[in-house]
C-alpha cells in the first residue's frame, strides 16, 4: 500500500498533513493562507481559505499536469498565388477547429485560467498519422471537408495543417484560487463547507473528482468539469437541496474531530458489511515539530515542514545510511518550494523556474530568489534554509496582511469555542507565523478540521497513529532496498560469524565420525488429478508420490510418480526432479492447476498437467516440487544480476540463471533446457539489467521495484527470504459485449438473427458470456466492483454507451446513422488479486513500458546511476532519476516532452534511445547521455510501410521494433554518425515481443510453436546465428512456453570467456558507439 | 552467510564428536571399544545412542544389561535437556571430543528421569511444545494443528529431517503484524553453579514502550548474577547453541532463530574459562 496522506487544519489556520507511513503532522508546503476548511484528495486537496475563497492544492509530482490545444490552418488552390489563405465563401474560417466549423486563429486560444502557462509556442505538427509529412506539414484533399492524405495530388484543391501548442497547469505546491461564483447583484453569500469525493465511481474516467462546496447560507454548489486534465473544473454550478458537512474515506473510513478536546478521531471497524464502525479511536501521535522541539523547535517553525526532515534527520540519532540519504531526496523531489513569497509571486516563481530558461527574462524575480533558487538543485541543509527564510518570515512582510482578514484572536483561550461547523468563519482567526509560538510542546494539539479524502485504509491495515511512537520513522524503513538496518547490526553478524566458527570447530576434524542418525527416503503422497494423455483428453484422478533419497554427502534427488488407472490395469509415470525444467501454474478459471516440463515435454509442448482440489493443496505441493527442484540444481537465494526474467500470461514472475554457454558461438545450451524457478509476485511487464536492478509494471499499470527477496506468494517458509517480501497487489478488468439487432417495430432489442452472435459474449462474440457467467480469470482473483459500461472503448460510444455497426461483424462507431442495423455496449467488471512478493511499489506514476539501460559484465559501470526510462500509462516518456544497485527505485522522474503519447520505449548501449508511439510510428531520442540524461530532440524515424509499431528493443548496437501483425524488425544503417539507421528490414512473423540483450542476442515470445503432441502460444525463444557481422541471425531457438508473455533478457551480459576477447575484437571493428 | 534462514540451518546441524566409553565398573565379556558418533546438538540423548547401546551390549552379557544412562565427568547426564544444552552446559569448555561415559548399572534415580523407550521423549518433547505455545500463542497455534502436523514435527526431528520439520515450525514462529512479537519468550535459564534446575518467568519480547527486549535485557531482569558489574570482569558466558549472542541482540529474533526444536530457548549460564 503505498503512503497516503490526511490533511488536518489546526486551530490558527494552518494546514498540515499526516502521512500513513509517518509519525509526524508535516506543515503545508504552501503557508502563505490561512484555512477553515480543506477537503483531499490523492494528488490535491481543497480548500475554504480565511478569505472565504475557494483554493486548490495540486499536489507537486514529476509529470506535468499538460492539456494539447489544437488549431488548423486551411488553404485552398488558385490558379494565381497557389495555395493561398483566400478561401471560398462557403468555405470553413481559414483558421479552425478540426471540424472547421468554429473560428479558431492562434492568437485568439486562451488560456482558461492563471494557473496555466503555455509550455511552447504555437509550432507546426509535421506528424500525420504516425507518418511524417513534408516540410510544413500540410495535408491535402480534394475539398473541404473530406479525407486528407499526406501526399499532394493533381486534384488537391485545398490543404490544411495542424498547429499545436501544449498548456501546463502550474500552480503546483501551493494554493491557487478558484474563482467564486458572486453574483454582484445579491448578497454575497461566502462558502462555508466544501468536500471532494467520488474518485471510486467506476462509471467516471480515472482522476475525476466531485467537488462540492456549501456557502453560509446553506447553498450548495458542484465545480464541474474537475478531472486529471483539468484540476481546477470549469465553473460551479448550484445544486438543489441543502448539503451537511460529510467526511468520507476511499473505503469508507470516517474521520472527526471531537468538539470536546479537538482531537482527530477515526472511526474504526468501519467494514463493507458493518458500515457504522465500532469505536471511535484518537489519534494520539504528536506532530513533527514537538519532536524536534528540543533541539531546534524555532527554525522548524519558521522555516516551514519542508526542512523539519533535514532537522530532524541530523537530530536525532536514527541509523543514517546511504539509503536513508536517498529516501530524503525521494521525498522532496526535484521542486522544492517557497513558503514565503507572496502567493502571486510564488506562483509566477514557480511557473518560470519550471520553463528554464524564460526564468531569465525576469530579473527582479530572479534577484529576490537567489536563495531558493539555489536550493533547487540539492538537498537543502537547514541551516542555509533558515538563512533563506528568515527575513521573510517576519510578520511585517507576510502577502496575506492585504487580504481582507478577520482580527486575529486567540481562539484556544475560548473554551466556549465550540464544534468547528459553528465556530466556522467567526472564531478562526489566522495568526501571523513565526511572530510567537502558539503553544508549548507539550500541549495535546487542538484541531479545527480533518478530511480523510485522500487517506487509504484497507481493511485490517495497521496503524501507529494510536500509540505514541518512538525511534526511527517507518518510511524511511520503507524506502530503504535491501539493507534494513536490522540486518547490518553487529549482532546479527556476531551470530553469522559465531555459528561459522562453532560448526569448524565442532565439525571440521570430526568429519569421519558417524551420524548419529541416518538419513532415509522420504516420502509425500496425495491425491492430484491429472490431464490425461490419451485422448479423449481430460482431468483423471491419480495418487502421487515424491520420493526424497538423500545421500551421505547431502546431495538429494527426488522422484515424482503419478500412479493411474488405465482399463482397470494400474500404471504409473516419473519424473525425475532434476529434469524438471520449469513449474508453472496454469491459468484456469476453474481449477487450481500447474504445469510441470522437462526438455522433451517441452520440444513435445505437452507438459505434465496436475490440479489439486484446493489452493492451499496446490501451493503446497508446488512449493515442494519447486523446493526440490531448486536443492537437485543447487539453486538457492536471490537470482544473480545477469539472471533472465520472464512473467507468464497469468502475472507469474519466473528467472533463470544463464549459464555462461546459453550465449556461446559453438556448443550453445539449448534454451529447452533452460531452468526457470518462480519468484512470488504478480507482474505483466518485468525489465532487469546486469547490475541487478529489476522493474516491473503490473496489470493496473503499478510500477513495482524488486527488493532483493525470493519467495513470497505461495512460497512460504524456506522457500522464501525472511526479509524483502511486501504484499502486492493487481487489479485488471474483464470485458464482455451486450449485443443488439434492430428490427422494425421495436427497435434495437437483445433478439437476433439465428445466425447473429450471442447477445451477451466476448469480443470476437464467438464466446457466449453473460454477467452471471463471466468468471475472474483465475481463483485467485475476485470481483472488486459489480458490472459497469464501459464507455472508452476506441471508435467511441454514445451516451449509453453503445456502437453501432451495419453488421456483425464490422467496425463499430460510436453514433447511430441509417445504415446501422446492430449494436454492442462493453461491460466491464474489476477483480483484484493480493499475493505477496520481493517488490515495493514505485508511487505515484502508474507505467506503461519501462527499460533499463543494458551493461556489459565486464563494463566499468559502478558508481554511475543507471539510466531507465519509461512511458506512463497516459503515454508520458519519463526518465527516472537517481537509479543505482543501491537505491533501484531510484529518487524522481524527469518528464520528456512529446507531441502525441507514447506507448515503447527501450534505451540500449551507449544511451540510445528509442521509443514507438502509440500510432505506431518510431523515435530516435538525440544527445542522450549521463550528463543530459532526458537529451535534446526526438527524430521521427517512419514505421515500416503500411505498419504500425508496437514495441522496440535496443540492445548494444541492435535496434529492433515490432509490429502490431507479429512481425519483427531490424533496423539498418545504424552508424555511430548516423545512428537513425536508414530502413526497417524485416526478420520474422509470428512474434508478439522482443527483448535484445548487452550481447546483441535477440529473444522473442513466439505467437505459436507446433510441437509434436501439441501447440503452444507465447513461447519463449532464442535466435540463433546471431553475429557480429551478423545482427539479424537465422531462425529460432524454441524453448518454454506456451502461456509465456514478456521476457527480458537485457540483464544477461555472460559469455564464455574465450569467446569475449573474440566478441570484443569483432566489435572493435564494427560501428561501435562508446 | 544473507538470509536468517540459513541459521536456521546452521542450529539445526549442529553436532558434537563424542567419544563414548564404557564404565569401568561395567562387567563385560570382552573388551569394549570406546564409540565414537556425532551428537545432533538438537536431539535427546535417549534417541539418538541406539547404536551406542547395541556396541556395549554386544560385549556384554545379556543379564548385566540394564536401562542405559550416560555420565559425563561425574554428572549424569539428563535425557529429557537437548544434546546442546548439556553440551554447553558441562563441557564447552573443554577439549573435543566429549568424552561421556555409558553406565548400565546403578541408575541414579533422584538425578535422573527412566526413559523406557522413545514415547518418553516424544512426550517430553511434544509438552515442551505445548509449553512453548502457551507462553507463545496462548496455545491457539499448536491446538489448531492437526494430529498429522504433530507427528510431522516430531517425526522430523527424529529422523533429523529439517525440511520437514520446518514446514510445520514456522507456523509456531508466527506472530499477527500488528504485535512486534510472542506474548512471552519461552526461554529457560541453566546455571551450574545453582541448585535450581533453570530459571523460567514471563517476559514480553517487546517493552511497553515499544522498545525490542534484547537478551541483556532478559538477564537484567531474571537473572542479574549472570552478567558482569559495570566495569567489571567479564566472569560468565551466556551460550545458546555453543555460541555467545552479543546481549544487545533482540529477543524475539533469538527466539525464532535459536529456539532448540522444543520452541524453547535454553540459555547456558556457564563460568568463563580463565585461560
Amino acid at each position: 500500500m503505498p503512503a497516503s496522506v490526511l490533511w488536518a487544519v489546526d486551530l490558527f489556520g494552518r494546514v498540515y498533513t499526516l502521512s500513513t507511513a509517518g509519525q509526524y503532522w508535516e506543515l503545508c508546503k504552501d503557508v502563505q493562507m490561512e484555512f477553515k476548511r480543506v477537503s483531499a484528495a490523492t494528488q490535491c486537496c481543497w480548500g475554504i481559505a480565511c478569505d472565504n475563497q475557494v483554493y486548490l492544492y495540486v499536489c507537486s509530482s514529476d509529470v506535468p499536469i499538460r492539456h494539447r490545444e489544437e488549431a488548423y490552418e486551411n488553404q485552398r488552390w488558385n490558379p494565381m498565388g497557389g495555395f493561398c489563405e483566400k478561401l471560398l465563401p462557403s468555405d470553413r474560417w481559414s483558421w479552425s477547429d478540426v471540424s472547421g466549423l468554429q473560428h479558431r486563429p492562434l492568437d485568439g486560444v486562451e488560456l482558461p485560467s492563471p494557473h496555466w502557462e503555455w509550455e511552447s509556442d504555437w509550432y507546426v505538427d509535421e506528424n500525420f498519422g504516425g507518418e511524417p509529412t513534408e516540410k510544413g506539414g500540410w495535408t491535402y484533399a480534394m475539398d473541404f471537408p473530406a479525407t486528407y492524405t499526406k501526399d499532394k495530388k493533381w486534384n488537391s484543391c485545398v490543404r490544411r495543417r495542424k498547429w499545436i501548442r501544449y498548456r501546463r497547469y502550474k500552480s503546483r505546491d501551493t494554493w491557487a484560487k478558484i474563482p467564486s461564483k458572486d453574483d454582484p447583484k445579491e448578497l454575497p453569500d461566502p462558502f462555508n463547507d466544501l468536500s471532494v469525493g467520488g474518485w471510486e465511481i467506476t462509471e467516471e474516467p480515472v482522476g475525476r473528482l466531485s467537488v462540492w462546496a456549501v456557502s453560509l447560507q446553506g447553498k450548495v454548489w458542484f465545480r464541474r468539469g474537475v478531472n486529471s486534465h483539468n484540476p481546477c473544473g470549469t465553473s460551479w454550478i448550484e445544486m438543489v437541496g441543502e448539503m451537511t458537512m460529510v467526511n468520507v474515506g476511499l473505503n469508507d473510513q470516517v474521520w472527526g474531530i471531537s468538539c470536546e478536546d479537538r482531537a482527530v478521531y477515526f472511526r474504526q471497524g468501519v467494514t463493507p458489511s458493518e458500515l457504522s464502525g465500532k469505536t471511535w479511536k484518537a489519534i494520539i501521535v504528536g506532530r513533527e515539530s514537538d519532536r524536534s522541539h528540543s533541539g531546534s523547535s524555532s527554525s522548524l517553525l519558521s522555516a516551514g515542514c519542508f526542512f523539519g526532515d533535514e532537522v530532524r534527520g541530523s537530530g536525532t540519532e536514527s541509523a543514517p545510511s546511504d539509503t536513508d540519504a536517498s529516501s530524503e531526496v525521494e521525498r522532496q523531489g526535484p521542486e522544492q518550494p517557497f513558503p514565503k513569497e507572496s502567493l502571486d509571486d510564488s506562483r509566477n516563481l514557480k511557473g518560470s523556474l519550471s520553463k528554464g530558461p524564460e526564468a531569465s527574462r525576469n530579473p527582479e524575480q530572479n534577484m529576490e530568489n537567489a536563495c531558493p533558487a539555489e536550493s533547487e538543485g540539492k538537498a537543502p541543509e537547514a541551516s542555509s534554509a533558515d538563512e533563506c527564510h528568515g527575513p521573510a518570515s517576519t510578520p511585517a512582510e507576510l502577502p496575506w496582511t492585504n487580504i481582507d482578514l478577520k482580527e486575529p484572536k486567540r481562539v484556544s483561550n475560548q473554551p466556549a469555542a465550540g464544534f468547528p461547523e459553528t465556530t466556522g468563519l467567526s472564531s478562526l482567526g489566522p495568526f501571523p507565523l513565526g511572530m510567537e509560538e502558539p503553544y508549548g510542546a507539550d500541549d495535546h494539539p487542538l484541531w479545527a478540521w480533518v478530511s480523510g479524502g485522500g487517506c487509504a485504509v484497507e481493511a485490517g491495515s495497521v496503524l501507529k497513529w494510536f500509540t505514541v511512537q518512538s525511534g526511527q520513522s517507518p518510511s524511511v524503513q520503507m524506502l530503504s532496498l535491501s539493507i534494513t538496518p536490522a540486518q547490518t547490526a553487529a549482532w546479527r553478524k556476531q551470530i553469522f560469524q559465531q555459528l561459522t566458527e562453532r560448526t569448524k570447530r565442532e565439525l571440521e576434524s570430526f568429519r569421519h565420525y558417524e551420524q548419529a542418525v541416518e538419513q532415509s527416503v522420504w516420502v509425500k503422497t496425495g491425491s492430484l488429478q491429472w490431464w490425461c494423455d490419451w485422448k479423449p483428453h481430460k482431468w483423471v484422478d491419480v495418487r502421487v508420490a515424491l520420493e526424497q533419497f538423500t545421500g551421505h554427502d547431502g546431495a538429494r534427488d527426488s522422484i515424482l510418480f503419478i500412479y493411474y488407472m488405465v482399463h482397470e490395469e494400474k500404471k504409473y509415470l516419473h519424473v525425475f526432479l532434476n529434469e524438471v525444467t520449469v513449474l508453472v501454474p496454469v491459468l484456469n478459471e476453474a481449477k487450481h492447476s500447474f504445469a510441470l516440463y522437462t526438455p522433451e515435454r517441452t520440444r513435445q509442448r505437452w507438459p505434465v498437467r496436475l490440479a489439486a482440489a484446493t489452493e492451499q493443496d496446490m501451493n503446497d505441493w508446488l512449493a515442494l516440487l519447486s523446493l526440490s527442484c531448486c536443492e537437485s540444481r543447487k539453486v538457492h537465494g536471490r537470482p544473480s544480476p545477469q539472471a533472465i526474467w520472464s512473467v507468464t500470461c497469468k502475472g507469474d514472475i519466473f528467472v533463470s540463471e544463464p549459464s555462461p554457454d546459453l550465449e556461446a558461438r559453438e556448443h550453445l545450451l539449448p534454451c529447452d533446457q533452460m531452468f526457470w524457478r518462480q519468484m512470488g509476485g504478480h507482474l505483466r511487464i518485468i525489465e532487469a539489467n546486469s547490475r541487478g536492478v529489476v522493474w516491473g509494471i503490473g496489470y493496473d499499470h503499478t510500477a513495482w521495484v524488486y527488493t532483493g527477496g525470493y519467495g513470497g506468494g505461495c512460497f512460504q517458509g524456506l522457500a522464501s527470504s525472511t526479509s524483502n517480501i511486501y504484499p502486492q497487489s493487481d487489479v485488471k478488468s474483464v470485458y464482455i459485449y451486450e449485443n443488439q439487432r434492430w428490427n422494425p417495430v421495436t427497435g434495437y432489442t437483445s433478439r437476433g438473427l439465428p445466425t447473429d452472435r450471442y447477445m451477451w459474449s466476448d469480443v470476437t462474440g464467438l464466446q457466449e458470456c453473460t454477467k452471471a457467467s463471466t468468471k475472474p480469470p483465475s481463483l485467485q482473483w475476485t470481483w472488486v466492483s459489480d458490472w459497469y459500461v464501459d464507455f472508452s472503448v476506441p471508435g467511441g460510444t454514445d451516451q449509453e454507451g453503445w456502437q453501432y455497426a451495419s453488421d456483425f461483424p464490422a467496425s463499430y462507431h460510436g453514433y447511430k446513422t441509417m445504415k446501422d442495423f446492430v449494436r454492442r455496449r462493453c461491460w466491464a467488471r474489476k477483480c483484484k488479486l493480493v499475493t505477496s512478493g520481493p517488490w515495493l511499489e514505485v508511487a505515484p506514476i502508474a507505467l506503461g513500458d519501462v527499460s533499463i539501460i543494458p551493461e556489459s559484465a565486464h563494463a566499468d559501470g559502478q558508481g554511475h546511476n543507471i539510466a531507465l526510462w519509461a512511458v506512463s500509462d497516459k503515454g508520458d516518456v519519463l526518465c527516472r532519476l537517481g537509479v543505482s544497485e543501491l537505491n533501484p527505485a531510484g529518487s524522481s522522474w524527469l518528464h520528456v516532452g512529446t507531441d502525441q503519447p507514447f506507448a515503447s520505449v527501450s534505451i540500449g548501449a551507449c544511451y540510445q534511445v528509442w521509443a514507438v508511439a502509440r500510432d505506431g510510428s518510431a523515435f530516435y531520442r538525440g544527445s542522450v547521455s549521463p550528463s543530459q540524461p532526458a537529451g535534446d530532440c526526438w527524430y521521427h524515424i517512419p514505421s515500416p510501410p503500411k505498419q504500425k509499431l508496437t514495441q522496440v528493443s535496443v540492445g548494444q548496437t541492435s535496434v529492433y521494433a515490432l509490429d502490431e501483425n507479429g512481425n519483427l524488425w531490424y533496423r539498418a544503417g545504424i552508424t555511430p554518425s548516423y545512428p537513425q539507421g536508414s530502413s526497417w528490414e524485416h526478420v520474422s512473423n509470428n512474434v508478439r515481443k522482443v527483448s535484445v540483450g548487452p550481447l546483441d542476442q535477440v529473444w522473442v515470445i513466439a505467437n505459436k510453436v507446433q510441437g509434436s503432441h501439441g501447440l503452444s502460444r507465447g513461447t519463449v525463444c532464442r535466435r540463433m546465428g546471431v553475429q557480429p557481422r551478423e545482427p539479424k541471425g537465422q531462425g529460432w531457438d524454441y524453448g518454454i512456453g506456451g502461456g509465456w508473455d514478456h521476457i527480458s533478457v537485457r540483464a544477461n551480459a555472460t559469455m564464455v570467456p574465450r569467446n569475449m576477447s573474440r566478441e570484443q575484437e569483432a566489435h572493435g571493428q564494427g560501428p561501435v558507439y562508446c | 552467510m544473507t538470509d536468517d534462514k540459513d541459521v536456521l540451518r546452521d542450529v539445526w546441524f549442529g553436532r558434537i564428536p563424542t567419544c563414548f566409553t564404557l564404565y569401568q565398573d561395567e562387567i563385560t565379556e570382552r573388551e569394549a571399544e570406546p564409540y565414537y558418533l556425532l551428537l545432533p546438538r538438537v536431539s535427546y540423548l535417549t534417541l539418538v545412542t541406539d547404536k551406542v547401546k547395541k556396541h556395549f551390549q554386544k560385549a556384554m552379557r545379556q543379564e548385566d544389561v540394564s536401562e542405559i544412562w550416560f555420565e559425563y565427568e561425574g554428572t549424569p547426564l539428563k535425557w529429557h535437556y537437548p544434546i546442546g544444552l548439556l553440551f554447553d552446559l558441562l563441557a564447552s569448555s573443554s577439549a573435543l571430543p566429549w568424552n561421556i561415559t555409558v553406565h548400565f548399572k546403578s541408575f541414579p534415580e533422584k538425578d535422573l528421569l527412566h526413559c523406557p523407550s522413545k514415547d518418553a521423549v516424544e512426550a517430553h518433547f511434544m509438552s515442551c511444545m505445548k509449553e512453548a505455545d502457551a507462553l507463545k500463542h496462548k496455545s491457539q497455534v499448536i491446538n489448531e494443528m492437526q494430529k498429522k502436523d504433530h507427528k510431522q514435527l516430531w517425526m522430523g526431528l527424529q529422523n533429523d529431517r529439517f525440511d520437514q520439520f520446518w514446514a510445520i515450525n514456522r507456523k509456531l514462529m508466527e506472530y499477527p503484524p500488528e504485535e512486534n512479537g510472542f506474548r512471552y519468550i519461552p526461554f529457560r535459564i541453566y546455571q551450574t553453579t545453582t541448585e535450581r534446575p533453570f530459571i523460567q518467568k514471563l517476559f514480553r519480547p517487546v517493552a511497553a514502550d515499544g522498545q525490542l527486549h534484547t537478551l541483556g535485557d532478559l538477564l537484567r531482569e531474571v537473572c542479574p548474577s549472570a552478567l558482569a558489574p559495570e566495569d567489571g570482569e567479564k566472569k560468565n558466558q551466556v551460550m545458546i547453541h555453543g555460541i555467545e549472542p552479543m546481549l544487545e541482540t533482540p529477543l524475539q529474533w533469538l527466539s525464532e532463530h535459536l529456539s532448540y526444536p522444543d520452541n524453547f530457548l535454553h540459555i547456558s549460564i556457564v563460568p568463563q574459562p580463565t585461560d
